[in-house]
């Protein structure tokens, strides 16, 4: 199932016999974070939906079974009319970008300890050991809140 | 579903049993405000679609629910021609 936006509506009167009385929408497809992807595609409704909806749609073989007992020749149905979206945007989109700058960093910092690779060995160890529990402490309170 | 426009035909003498009688357009891809898209599709046309009628396609498994082309070799059939498409 996909995100998409009614962004028309399409009319035939020559059409297959058991595509008869069914509504035709212009659908965008979305991605989850709302922004548009892909071509625009027809898609039967199965809800009523308007222009502007935002809506979830199924694609293949499936489609028809949305509006069973009848099995149109569809490969595409709108099967909902989305009220709300809970997306963790604050952990997906923060998460993406900061994968991609991270190897460059990592990139751009080794150099620095390889020019100073001797001097910070031994604090290294050190650093790390300290780093560790710091971020078990703050893991495990988590862990519990979780539990409960 | 997506929209295409007619754009050819396709004769075939010797073919798979199942599709005889079955007339095969050659199909282009079109977005909802008219502009053409890239790739061809052969088409069974269950409409009795001609030249230059923007059409509606449907293609996979679904291609085979049309009415005549029950356990038929289609994946692409032509289910409705166009009158008019209103983009809000």
């Amino acid at each position: 199932m996909y995100f998409g936006r009614v962004v028309g509506s399409v009319w035939a009167t020559i059409k297959n016999p058991n595509m008869e009385g069914l509504r035709m929408l212009v659908i965008q497809p979305l991605t989850p974070e709302l922004a548009n992807t892909g071509k625009p595609l027809i898609c039967t409704d199965y809800t009523g939906a308007g222009p502007g909806d935002l809506i979830y749609w199924v694609r293949g073989r499936e489609a028809s079974y949305a509006l069973l007992p009848k099995e149109p020749a569809t490969d595409t149905t709108v099967v909902a009319i989305v009220d709300s979206v809970h997306l963790k945007s604050s952990v997906a989109p923060e998460s993406r970008p900061a994968a991609a700058p991270e190897p460059r960093a990592a990139a751009a910092a080794e150099p620095r300890p390889a020019a100073a690779l001797e001097p910070p060995p031994a604090a290294a160890p050190e650093s790390r050991p300290a780093a560790v529990p710091p971020p078990a402490k703050g893991r495990k309170p988590s862990r519990k809140a979780n539990s409960c | 579903m997506i929209l295409a426009r007619v754009v050819g035909t396709v004769v075939a003498t010797r073919k798979d049993p199942r599709l005889e009688g079955f007339k095969l357009l050659i199909v282009k891809p079109v977005s909802p405000d008219g502009k053409d898209e890239s790739g061809y599709v052969v088409a069974v046309d269950t409409v009795s679609a001609g030249i230059r009628d923007r059409v509606i396609t449907v293609s996979g498994s679904s291609a085979r629910m049309a009415d005549g082309c029950k356990d038929r070799p289609v994946d692409t059939a032509i289910i409705g021609i166009v009158d008019e498409v209103h983009l809000d």
